[in-house]
């Protein structure tokens, strides 16, 4: 007689505490084996592309602050950067620096989040501790030069909203100073532990072709030995002054991509070392009346600021007719926008490319075969926020 | 920039029958075709010694309704050894199908999906082709330019039924689309009026 074999279906989420969010995934398990995972998303999907299409340009920014909300101005920036491309504008070298250093610092953000949630999903609850610690001082450098901590609504078409407050500049050179340090000690917390190694050597390991044909970017893509950084191989804004390298990891698995993103901290915080010392002093906006803002103060006196101000506010700028696909470095990937100008101010079509839809999409091939014990070590390295995949 | 220009000059010669249009901007080569080649023209550019675009970066659509044909279909692809991307496009109407992409590219799983989902274009050989971003049991294709914004049906939790129930939206307010377009320059309603 031969043996006959059941496979068993389980619901993983969409509340559990280690799906990162609102996934839920339908597991079929032989065993403790997942032979399939099929994730249904969407349970997070606020309609940010239709919503983009009603707003003007100037209202869809804080949108994507809400997408990947762990690293908001990194998202900001695609969107600047993509209308600065259809306008011609310049944006002066004080604010280039000033949005280089604020991406890296939602780099850092975005990483020690991902690093230490990987770790508790697989045991370990201090370096989340430690490691929140951080985040709040770098949350409150975003307050600093926003008014808030996480939706930032800062980078615009042209420059940044504000100039930095006195002071911080002098508080992030120090905070640079110490948080090699602290890297230092969440890395003798888990780069050698022996059970956090049992739980991410060997698992979830992505070839390199396949993270070709998976479209997968970011640190997915350089664990799997591929030297691809946009912000190296594209550089935008100032980021071609910058002296910084790029960590690439060898096997493709969930250990090295961590390792990959503990390395990529530490360039992080070199960049913004550098941005401190070369930034200069100077305007950081564009000057451009019928494109940013007039100051406060030229309000009351110039009645051709006053009706700059007025346009702004209620029409919104136009944006002549046009095409472009911009992409950034995210600290998850490639997140890029897809514009769709027809000369009014608001996008007639504004697609947004989020790294993690890709990854998540890979769960399938990475997971089959792994033990559902691994499905948390392998969902934590794949580094997903829910912001932006379902958008 | 003269790099770009060579390759879409090498990417005519080789697709001459099936490129309808070509041009070179903001660093990106744009190509359109016909609905019908998609499937040889990303081989092509995949596997192409002179390309190799091998990653598929995004698929989305884009609606036109005032257009005969009114779905645009958008391909964008990367190649890493060039450094460059491109970006494909073809227009087809209501009810006309795609060819999948998911021989050529896993990932185009998903894409291809959230554009079903999103606009209601439906993919020749696709393997899965369900709902993905949506609710289960949702009816309409959001990003089409003719669903509005509000949506059509709200959730809640009923305290009588003693669970979440759907519900026909009910605004408090209307929707209001304010109209800022300069007064200077002619209102829509002004510019009829003109025109008779």
């Amino acid at each position: 007689m031969a043996k006959q074999t059941k496979t068993l279906n389980l619901n993983f989420g969409p509340q559990h505490p280690a799906a990162h969010g609102v996934l839920r995934l339908i597991l079929e398990l032989d065993g403790e084996v997942v032979e399939k995972a099929d994730p249904h998303i969407g349970l997070l999907h606020r309609g940010t592309e239709k919503l983009i299409e009603n707003k003007t340009y100037a209202q869809a920014v804080p949108y994507f602050d809400r997408l990947d909300y762990v690293a908001p101005m990194n998202q900001e920036h695609a969107f600047a950067l993509a209308i600065e491309k259809i306008l011609k504008i310049e944006v002066p070298i004080r604010a280039q620096f000033i949005r280089v250093m604020f991406c890296e610092i939602g780099r850092i953000l975005s990483h020690i989040l991902n690093i230490t949630t990987q770790a508790l999903d697989v045991g370990a609850l201090t370096p989340s501790l430690w490691g929140f610690e951080e985040r709040e001082t770098l949350m409150t450098f975003y307050e600093r030069v926003s008014g808030s901590r996480l939706h930032a609504n800062y980078f615009r078409a042209g420059g940044v909203h504000q100039d930095m407050p006195r002071g911080l500049d002098a508080d992030i050179f120090d905070f640079t100073k110490k948080f090699p340090k602290i890297i230092d000690d969440l890395e003798s917390l888990l780069t050698e532990n022996r059970i956090f190694k049992q739980r991410n050597v060997d698992i979830g390991v992505v070839s390199k072709q396949d993270a070709l044909d998976y479209s997968f970017s970011g640190v997915m893509l350089r664990g799997s030995n591929v030297p691809w950084d946009l912000r190296k191989s594209q550089p935008y804004d100032c980021y071609d002054q910058m002296d910084f390298k790029i960590p690439v990891g060898k096997n493709g698995d969930c250990y090295d991509r961590y390792l990959c993103r503990v390395e990529e901290m530490r360039e992080s915080v070199k960049i913004i070392n550098q941005c401190l010392q070369k930034m200069p002093k100077g305007p950081i906006k564009s000057t451009d009346g019928k494109i940013s803002p007039p100051p406060k103060k030229e309000l009351k006196e110039s009645m051709e600021a006053l009706i700059h101000h007025f346009k702004l506010f209620t029409e919104g700028y136009r944006v002549e007719k046009d095409e472009i696909y911009t992409a950034v470095e995210a600290p998850k990937g490639e997140f890029g926008v897809y514009l769709i100008s027809d000369g009014s101010s608001r996008p007639y079509k504004c697609k947004i490319r989020a790294p993690g839809f890709s990854h998540l999409q890979a769960m399938d091939y990475l997971i089959k075969g792994h033990m559902l014990a691994d499905v948390p070590a392998v969902l934590g390295s794949l580094d997903i926020v829910f912001g932006e995949i379902d958008r | 920039m003269e790099k770009l220009i060579n390759l879409e000059k090498k990417i005519n010669s080789e697709l001459t029958t099936k490129i309808n249009s070509s041009r070179v901007k903001h660093n990106q080569i744009y190509l359109s075709i016909d609905s019908n080649d998609i499937i040889d023209v990303i081989l092509f550019l995949k596997t192409n010694e002179n390309t190799k675009f091998r990653q598929l970066i995004d698929i989305t659509a884009v609606d036109f309704p005032e257009k005969e044909q009114r779905f645009r279909i958008v391909y964008l692809l990367l190649s890493h050894e060039f450094n460059t991307r491109v970006l494909i496009e073809f227009d087809i109407s209501e009810g006309e199908k795609v060819p999948s992409l998911t021989k050529i590219f896993p990932s185009a799983n998903w894409m291809e999906r959230e554009v079903f989902d999103m606009y209601g274009i439906d993919f020749k050989d696709h393997p899965d082709l369900r709902r993905i971003l949506t609710d289960y049991g949702f009816k309409g294709y959001p990003l089409r330019k003719d669903f509005p914004i509000t949506g059509h049906n709200e959730v809640r939790y009923s305290e009588e039924s003693k669970k979440v129930i759907y519900e026909p939206v009910k605004l408090e307010q209307n929707y209001r689309n304010f109209d800022y377009e300069s007064p200077w320059e002619g209102t829509k309603y002004i510019k009829n009026q003109t025109k008779e």
